[in-house]
């Protein structure tokens, strides 16, 4: 008897999962599906082809969106992790009240709407004098990047145990060799964690992107948005399920690879 | 007497890992009954069991004559007091005892009376309005057990429950558990793995090894009469040696007789003897039935332990208040009624069964 | 050498484009044209427009909110009850639509939803009448529960990993049964990510103007609508960041409720 109810449970859980699985992906298994439909038209199948990957390399409006996409993602995450871990190290140092202020600043750009940040980068950047462009974009996308890199951060620095640290220099290690040498391997998977977070954050940004940019330039974001009136083109498709593929293959890679560390 | 909790053939496996094997076990009123046995011998799933967090694969659990195998824990007449508390952080000392009476909708001044006595008998009268956070371990604990008898059930299941503790307030708490059970009158049913926490407070002891009960006794039965090696081994320290029933009440340890009292062994049976540490009286050579080299020396405080090293290469353990410097040649004495005859395991199987009495 | 002083570049940089850009906006909220001070910015949320984009708005992320609420926490009870590999797993699962342009996703919907998309395609095949699903409040809702459904996932995954099996059981074994273990029990403790769930779905929602641009037509208009129109097409920067101001009100609102529920950061959703 009880076991046919938790059968039951178990079945319900199980619909339900798969549910919201469904809301979840059946936009972008739509995508995938029009990547290969011969139609222009996003209602109707056109037979299989793959015209719009051929289109897609030959575009170069497309290939230097995406290359600024991934130029502004890598290098803003990079720089934000950099910043972002020095500052993450200092913090930690900090006695509770100038900690408590820096860490209620820092939650602003997460917490705040991307409109508002936008719009108040944009202010700024006209305030200085800075022309929108790359290098607006590249400072937007840092400054919205290095809040995820404290957060990812600070967890593994309160971790990590300050005798380690002690003892190293104890054992005659100068502090920055013993830092590079003890605390940062320790800390190393936040810094990836925050860095990928980044990453992703950025590229998948549009709003403060569409705030910052100026005229000229685009990512793939601001592309899409600029050709919705116009009506997208299905390399469009053909492109994000390219990169969406390439993303799901290589975190399957790392994340189901037998683990080589207890970490996770 | 009655017994309350009756286990019988219950089995239990998780990943395909028998941890349960058959288990049959009754547990009488108004009793102390411990479940002692390294980790991973089904103790604590035992316990598990009979509060109704898990369910056994085979077999029943009766309860007061009703088979309650089926019924979930809140519905079953006892209570729990589980491993690191489990207080309700989000609660306060007051709000936590009352949990259980506010469910059953007890009146708001019966709920305050409870409190009030249960935080008397636990010795923290007046914390009602502290946070969970603000206790010491050894405080949240007596808050846990406070939580638990308010609603007077008629068993109370402890699951380790002193393990977070220091030495000292575990000494403390045992003292404290002994004095609760008997002012409440109820069926404690504790499961731990401190041999010396079991001999302590226990009306029973239950030795588990393997999903299998090794043996059940009194305290002093299972020190003294241990059934088998492992049982032996696990409580106290002992000697475990071979030797060979001569004939009644005589055994012959490497080539020595001793006088002994046990019978029924059969004449030139092989047995295992389990002479305990301090059982063993260090005699001039000349006396002793075995000869031997004090061979190591260290004092512990009450006594000293010393390891007597015999010709046939056994290290014999042994505590005394005389010290025998190291180097010297002793003899080793030991009177009949300390040595303890056990019949030999025939094979591995058998040694974690062991002899059910 | 001072650890403290690794944090320079940080705070220069924080005090660059976070505190002094946040400022601008507060200038330009309460300035006109001439940079005299005024509060005309400010009150024009009072006109007939502005007011009604502001309640369709606060009204819509309401209801998104809730309906993200209802769908994440038996989604995250269920997922702490398989105990898919802490945080990994379900992180996995749900940043993995991100890596689909936020736009083309939303886009997708439209194919989803349009007059003869996909699901009109599904109802016309069973003989059922087609629905007008596009440029309605409820596709805009859908969008915002779409997207920001993960948001509220995870902070609630998170905090229901930290609660200990046992404190379940303690709750069942004092006689509770399932519902009054929600109540008592599971909601209280989880209240940090709950907070943190509700803010990090209700401040997007509240503030967005592409979801509202994309499924509810040129009809429909949001808060966001007026003030992205205010920058890029009527240039009236004061009157822009006047209604901004407003916004943070809201904004400044939710993050004074996590400060206060969530004092240990423990519902973060990262």
């Amino acid at each position: 008897m009880n076991s046919m109810k938790n059968r039951i449970k178990y079945f319900v859980e199980n619909f339900y999962l798969v549910l919201i699985m469904v809301f979840l992906y059946a936009p972008i298994a739509t995508l995938m599906v029009l990547s290969f439909s011969g139609s222009k038209s996003r209602t109707q199948w056109g037979g299989f082809t793959l015209r719009w990957y051929l289109e897609m390399f030959e575009s170069a409006t497309i290939m230097n969106a995406l290359q600024n996409t991934l130029v502004i993602a890598f290098a803003s995450a990079l720089i934000a992790a950099v910043i972002g871990t020095t500052a993450a190290i200092a913090i930690n140092s900090m006695k509770p009240i100038p900690r408590t202020i820096i860490m209620g600043i820092t939650n602003i750009p997460m917490l705040n709407a991307d409109i508002v940040t936008g719009i108040s980068l944009m202010l700024a950047f006209i305030a200085f004098g800075i022309s929108l462009g790359f290098k607006t974009i590249l400072i937007a996308h840092i400054t919205f990047n290095i809040p995820y890199v404290i957060l990812s951060v600070s967890p593994k620095l309160k971790q990590t145990n300050k005798s380690v640290y002690e003892a190293a220099m104890d054992l005659g290690a100068a502090p920055v060799y013993a830092f590079f040498k003890v605390v940062f391997p320790d800390i190393l998977p936040g810094v990836l964690s925050g860095f990928l977070l980044a990453f992703t954050m950025s590229l998948d940004d549009f709003i403060i992107t569409h705030f910052t940019k100026g005229a000229g330039i685009n990512t793939l974001s601001t592309l899409i948005y600029s050709e919705v009136r116009r009506g997208i083109k299905p390399s469009m498709y053909a492109l994000s399920t390219l990169i969406f593929v390439v993303v799901l293959a290589l975190l399957i890679i790392t994340n189901f690879a037998p683990h080589r560390s207890k970490e996770q | 007497m009655e017994s309350l909790i009756d286990l019988i053939n219950i089995s239990k496996s998780f990943d395909g890992t028998l941890v349960l094997d058959d288990l049959n076990l009754s547990v009488k009123e108004n009793t102390f009954v411990t479940l002692l046995g390294p980790s991973g011998c089904g103790k604590t799933t035992t316990l598990r069991i009979i509060g109704g967090f898990e369910r056994a694969d085979a077999g029943k659990v009766i309860f007061d004559g009703q088979d309650i195998s089926n019924l979930p824990p809140n519905k079953r007449q006892l209570n729990t007091v589980f491993q690191k508390y489990a207080l309700f952080t989000h609660m306060n000392i007051a709000e936590n005892i009352a949990f259980g009476l506010k469910i059953k909708n007890k009146p708001k001044t019966y709920i305050q009376d409870k409190i009030k006595y249960a935080l008397k008998l636990v010795n923290l009268d007046g914390y009602e309005n502290r946070s969970v956070d603000s206790l010491s371990g050894g405080q949240q604990q007596r808050i846990a057990i406070a939580r638990a008898i308010v609603n007077e059930p008629r068993v109370l299941l402890l699951d380790e429950p002193l393990g977070a503790l220091d030495l000292k307030l575990r000494q403390d708490m045992q003292y404290e558990l002994i004095r609760l059970k008997n002012e409440l009158g109820i069926t404690f049913i504790y499961v731990t793995h401190d041999q010396e926490e079991a001999l302590t407070m226990s009306d029973t002891i239950v030795v588990m090894n393997q999903g299998y009960i090794q043996q059940m006794g009194t305290p002093e039965q299972i020190y003294n009469e241990p059934e088998n090696a492992f049982v032996a081994d696990f409580i106290g320290e002992s000697n475990i040696v071979h030797g060979t029933m001569i004939r009644d009440e005589l055994v012959e340890i490497f080539g020595a007789r001793f006088p002994c009292v046990d019978k029924g062994f059969g004449t030139n049976a092989p047995v295992d003897v389990v002479i305990r540490p301090e059982d063993i009286d260090l005699v001039s050579p000349e006396e002793g039935t075995l000869k031997g080299i004090c061979t190591h020396l260290i004092f512990k405080g009450v006594h000293y332990e010393m390891e007597v090293t015999t010709p046939d290469g056994f290290e014999w353990l042994v505590h005394s208040t005389d010290m025998c410097p190291v180097g010297k040649e002793v003899g080793i004495h030991v009177d009949p009624f300390d040595i303890q005859i056990m019949n030999k395991p025939e094979s591995e199987d058998e040694e974690a069964v062991g002899v059910n009495e | 050498m001072s650890k403290k002083l690794l944090s320079g570049p940080y705070l220069v940089w924080m005090a660059g484009f976070t505190v002094i850009p946040l400022l601008l906006i507060v200038y330009y909220g309460l300035t006109d044209r001439t940079g005299a001070f005024t509060l005309a910015n400010v009150v024009s949320i009072a006109t007939a427009e502005h007011s009604k984009a502001l309640w369709l708005s606060l009204g819509l992320s309401f209801v998104s909110t809730l309906i993200c609420l209802a769908l994440a926490y038996p989604l995250a009870m269920i997922l702490r009850k398989r105990g898919v590999g802490r945080g990994s797993f379900v992180v996995f699962i749900f940043i993995l639509p991100m890596w689909m342009n936020f736009l083309l996703r939303t886009l997708a919907w439209q194919t989803l939803l349009e007059r003869n998309g996909v699901i009109n395609g599904i109802l016309t095949a069973l003989h059922l009448p087609p629905q007008t699903l596009i440029n309605t409040s409820g596709a805009i809702i859908l969008g915002m529960v779409y997207n920001f459904l993960p948001f509220m996932v995870l902070p609630i995954y998170n905090v229901l990993c930290k609660i200990d099996d046992n404190t379940i059981n303690a709750a069942q074994d004092l006689g509770a049964n399932f519902w009054q273990t929600l109540t008592r029990v599971w909601f209280p403790l989880s209240v940090p990510g709950i907070i943190s769930g509700i803010t990090m779905v209700f401040v997007p929602a509240l503030t967005t103007f592409v979801i509202s641009n994309l499924l509810g037509g040129s009809k429909i208009l949001l808060i966001g609508n007026v003030i992205e129109q205010e920058f890029t097409r009527g240039s009236n920067w004061h009157l822009g960041s006047g209604l901004s101001l407003v916004l943070m009100v809201f904004i400044l609102a939710s993050m004074a409720l996590i400060a206060k529920y969530d004092k240990n950061g423990e519902g973060t959703a990262f």
